[in-house]
């Protein structure tokens, strides 16, 4: 299907109180918008709004000052409702030069508020920004709220008391700006002054100027005579579950389900990898983890990333190896050896967009292909994708749930925008998270490695180190009952067969498919995977409003599949299926269940907003009324 | 107290498995050189465990009844890094050959060395690709005619004792498949050494590369044309012992000279392990103009990768926490 957007409603800026925004600080990179956005984001958890976060970084390590490329951006969609996604358009824009203004304009909807530090407007930065004339001074912003205000003089005279030099008192810059954007939101600035004066309490005078700024920007939005349209927005409390929240990005929230299932399997884990964006949060964050059962390993490439973990299962540890792309390709030989030699093994794909190289700091979804059937010889393999940052938590421990239990490779797949996107999650009670306690092989008696779980049919795992337990595993083909070295035809199909067998078994293990939102039956589904999950969910819910029959099914099981979800998508007159690939989950769907399913693709590294699935729904139900 | 171990012998180390290499392959004699050795370094059975990749030398884990791990194509130093890592206790081989070790894995048996991994490598060595049928590899001589070099190799070889110590490897020795005794010293002295210790193993193909050999492991041409070398000791060999080698210099490069009563065994270079000049220039002595230099070249003591990557560990669980304590970790907020 054409890949088209629908706006989603009349701005709304000119109500005193709103249901939902979308705010981006967008700046250069030495403007402190990842803190910025992050302490608002905070504030804005306690005052009681549902929010989602996307941090959108250059891909450049430092860029030169004002260029259009090193502009770093922190967008927060906020509101009296659930949720799920970043935002399509913004409804405030505060750019704090105009490289980022002019990168990020063409997002800020009609009659939206855009709040610029006209100090920084310089014809020398005016220049790197490709800009002809000043858009201050020009009618380019005439269809917006425009609050220019040069925040530099401001914050200069805000934190001169501190007696910081010219450059140290520009650095306020970002908290005068978030003073006043908490004044405009109405939000508590009691946690930033406190982290501000706990990150610097060695340095009393620059906390204080940080400080000084962030109460000034405040205070300038309640004295300053504002141009009309520009006011206090009230954002009603969401109506969210009792309970412990934090904020929480896919690659923590991943991180930690594997220290989590770690201990639920009472087993150490080696978590090998080889740095590529966007994966090494994940190495980053394990690596400062090792209080627990961690230890990480840097290796040399990511061959030897993934060598290292099965080598490390065949210890007796848990190995996981993690990587983008380009890197699981890599690893696909070492993936294999762990399926013909049964070693649990967890790989953790957080796709980026490809070919090769590609678009390492965008999002895709394009390896599913690749994670399903990207592997040499019938080499069959579970795989489970992530919904939500939150999700990548669970998701992460039932992936070492499966390796260990099924003695199997297992791939997860994450994605750029979960990995770095945050949500308020909700702490679960780590007491009643399930066990599932791994049993190594002790019995000497008729010992072979082939000896099988009659259920599972997974193989007993033998823990180097054990006496009377030596045994020799390998890539050749084994003999089914021994373990030894086999080049017999009818061995070959059994063990062929028993591979399949296993894996497909998982299917009786794993929950029924739900339908997260609407009926179990009607006129469409729209079945997601992976990071799709928020705009999906918030297209089906606006369209429901709508009275549009319409349910939401996301899949985490994608191999093996679900087994009512045949049934499932039988009972709808039209199946959407919404990826950000060419279309390769829908093609699954189609081979395996014979249905008629339509695709809605989108592959420019950009995850998808609303009103573009909102406009599919709208043309499958105009679809369905012309039938 | 822990009990003390029972008494094995050789049979205890070997297979039920028939054994598959070609008759007269220089693999049996290693293999039964390590069979013979394992119960003399007094361990127990179930710590040793035998990594390999792919090759004619790497079905070796096969015929070891012990923990054994046959990989795949270079990989085996990654492969024994992860199992280092998860149990350090256990005793690990890396039993590799010169396609697998140093052409396709070649990377991994660099940073293997250079992180000083505690375990063995032994690299059988034989100049050629034999079990994908006798194509030249990364240490065949130029020349080497093969059925993907019909008109000969154009390629230069390394040589492996050279590259191990570029790598940064702390122990570095050569021997020779068919010598059990010196084979099995060298051996022993690498199983002793704290961190890798990388062991070139001239291994004879009687089929691909037969004879390659022949002048170091002749009887009647061996001591002319290879020199044992021990530290402490000067460089001798010659069948009348009456051959060594001396630096020149004014070049700085070695040259073999003959013992008269003008040149005295004290006038010739003593070896010294933990020299890495002289390692360099004796590791890569070759025939017919020198002898081939086997035994331990190299040895120095370096912190190993795995004991200092295990340090940081229990540093860490010091500060052991539950995962409840990490999960409500740093800023949180409370719904009613």
């Amino acid at each position: 299907m054409e890949l088209v957007e629908e706006k989603l409603g009349a701005h709304h800026l000119d109500e005193k109180q709103v249901l939902d925004v979308v705010v981006r600080f967008a700046g250069d990179s030495g403007d402190g918008m990842q803190l910025t956005g992050n302490s608002f984001t905070q504030a804005t958890a306690l005052y009681g709004n549902d929010l989602s976060t996307f941090p959108d970084f250059p891909a450049e390590i430092r860029a030169p000052v004002g260029a259009t490329f090193g502009v770093s951006a922190f967008q927060i969609y906020f509101g009296a409702e659930d949720v799920t996604t970043a935002g399509d358009e913004l409804d405030v824009l505060v750019a704090m030069n105009p490289a980022a203004l002019i990168t990020n304009l063409a997002n800020l909807v009609d009659g939206g508020l855009v709040i610029v530090d006209s100090g920084a407007f310089t014809a020398k930065n005016l220049h790197k920004a490709k800009y002809d004339s000043n858009p201050l001074e020009d009618s380019s912003l005439d269809g917006f709220r425009v609050l220019a205000i040069d925040i530099s003089k401001q914050v200069l005279a805000a934190v001169e008391p501190f007696g910081l030099g010219h450059k140290d008192g520009l650095r306020c810059k970002n908290m005068w700006t978030l003073g006043l954007v908490m004044w405009l939101f109405d939000r508590d600035r009691k946690l930033t002054i406190e982290s501000l004066q706990k990150k610097f309490a060695s340095k009393p005078e620059i906390a204080g100027a940080n400080v000084a700024a962030l109460n000034a920007g405040h205070s300038y939005g309640e004295t300053a005579e504002l141009p009309v349209g520009i006011h206090v927005y009230k954002v009603p409390k969401a109506d969210v579950l009792p309970g412990t929240y934090r904020n929480m990005t896919g690659a923590n929230a991943l991180a930690w389900g594997l220290i989590a299932g770690s201990e639920l399997a009472d087993i150490d884990l080696l978590f090998a990898s080889y740095p590529i964006t966007p994966a090494s949060n994940l190495l980053h964050e394990l690596a400062n983890r090792k209080e627990f059962r961690i230890n990480t390993f840097q290796a040399e490439d990511e061959i030897a990333a993934v060598c290292a973990a099965v080598g490390a299962s065949f210890a007796g540890t848990l190995g996981v190896t993690s990587s983008a792309g380009p890197g699981i390709a890599l690893k696909s030989e070492g993936i294999a050896l762990a399926a013909a030699t049964e070693l649990p093994l967890v790989v953790v794909n957080t796709q980026r967009g490809g070919p090769s190289t590609g678009l390492p700091t965008k999002t895709e979804q394009s390896d599913f292909n690749m994670a399903l059937y990207g592997r040499h010889g019938d080499t069959p393999m579970p795989v489970i994708a992530a919904a939500t940052p939150g999700d990548c938590f669970d998701v992460a421990i039932e992936a070492v749930r499966l390796a260990i239990k099924y003695m199997t490779p297992i791939m997860l797949l994450s994605d750029g925008y979960l990995a770095n996107a945050s949500e308020p999650w909700k702490i679960p009670d780590a007491g009643s998270l399930q066990s599932f306690p791994v049993s190594f092989h002790e019995d000497v008696e008729d010992f072979t490695p082939s000896i099988r779980n009659g259920e599972t049919l997974a193989r007993v795992w033998a823990k180097p180190g054990t006496p009377g337990l030596e045994h020799r595993l390998g890539g050749i083909e084994k003999n089914y009952d021994t373990g030894n070295i086999s080049y017999d035809p009818e061995n070959h199909q059994k063990m062929t067969d028993l591979r399949q067998a296993k894996i497909a078994g998982i299917a009786s293990d794993i929950p029924k498919q739900e339908v997260v939102l609407g009926e179990e039956s009607g006129k469409l589904a729209v079945v997601g995977w992976g990071s799709t999950f928020g705009a999906i969910h918030q297209a089906v819910k606006r369209a429901r409003l709508e009275n549009l029959k319409v349910s939401h099914i996301q899949v985490r099981y994608l191999s093996p599949l679900p087994p009512n979800l045949g049934d499932l998508l039988a009972g709808f007159e039209t199946v959407l299926v919404p990826e950000m690939n060419t279309g390769q989950f829908i093609k699954l769907l189609r081979s395996e269940y014979l249905i008629d399913a339509e695709g809605l693709n989108k592959v420019s590294g950009q995850p998808f907003k609303i009103g573009e699935i909102m406009a599919a729904i709208h043309k499958e139900f105009a679809a369905i009324r012309d039938k | 107290m822990s009990k003390p171990l029972p008494t094995l012998t050789l049979k205890d180390f070997a297979t039920d498995q028939e054994i598959r290499w070609c008759p007269g392959c220089g693999d049996y004699a290693i293999l039964k050189t390590i069979q013979k050795l394992m119960p003399e370094l007094e361990q127990a059975k179930e710590k040793q465990v035998f990594v390999s990749g792919i090759g004619c030398s790497s079905r070796f884990p096969y015929y070891m009844n012990t923990y054994g791990f046959h990989t795949i194509h270079g990989r085996a130093p990654a492969v024994a890094t992860g199992v280092k890592l998860a149990n350090p206790e256990l005793n690990v081989w890396v039993i590799t050959g010169d396609g697998d070790g140093l052409s396709i894995g070649g990377n991994h048996m660099l940073h293997l060395l250079r992180r000083n991994v505690d375990l063995q490598v032994l690299l059988f060595n034989n100049e050629i690709y034999g079990l994908t049928k006798g194509q030249y590899s990364p240490t065949s001589k130029v020349g080497t005619k093969s059925p993907s070099s019909p008109q000969g190799s154009v390629d230069l070889p390394l040589m492996p004792c050279e590259l191990a110590l570029g790598a940064g490897a702390t122990f570095i020795a050569r021997s020779i498949d068919t010598e059990a005794k010196h084979l099995s010293v060298v051996v022993k002295r690498g199983d002793e050494h704290r961190g890798s210790a990388f062991i070139e193993i001239l291994q004879n193909c009687p089929i691909y590369s037969d004879g390659i050999f022949e002048n170091v492991k002749n009887k009647k041409l061996a001591a002319d044309f290879k020199v044992e070398v021990e530290h402490g000791k000067p460089l001798v060999f010659g069948k009348e012992r009456n051959k060594g080698i001396q630096l020149d210099f004014q070049t700085l490069t070695l040259k073999v000279v003959e013992l008269t009563d003008m040149v005295q065994e004290t006038d010739l270079l003593v070896h010294n392990e933990n020299n890495k000049t002289l390692a360099q220039l004796i590791s890569t002595m070759s025939g017919p103009d020198f002898p081939v230099a086997v035994g331990v070249i190299y040895r120095q003591d370096k912190a190993s990768y795995v004991t200092d990557s295990q340090e940081q560990v229990n540093v860490a669980r010091k500060k052991k926490r539950s995962l409840q304590e990490l999960l409500n970790s740093g800023n949180t907020w409370t719904v009613e």
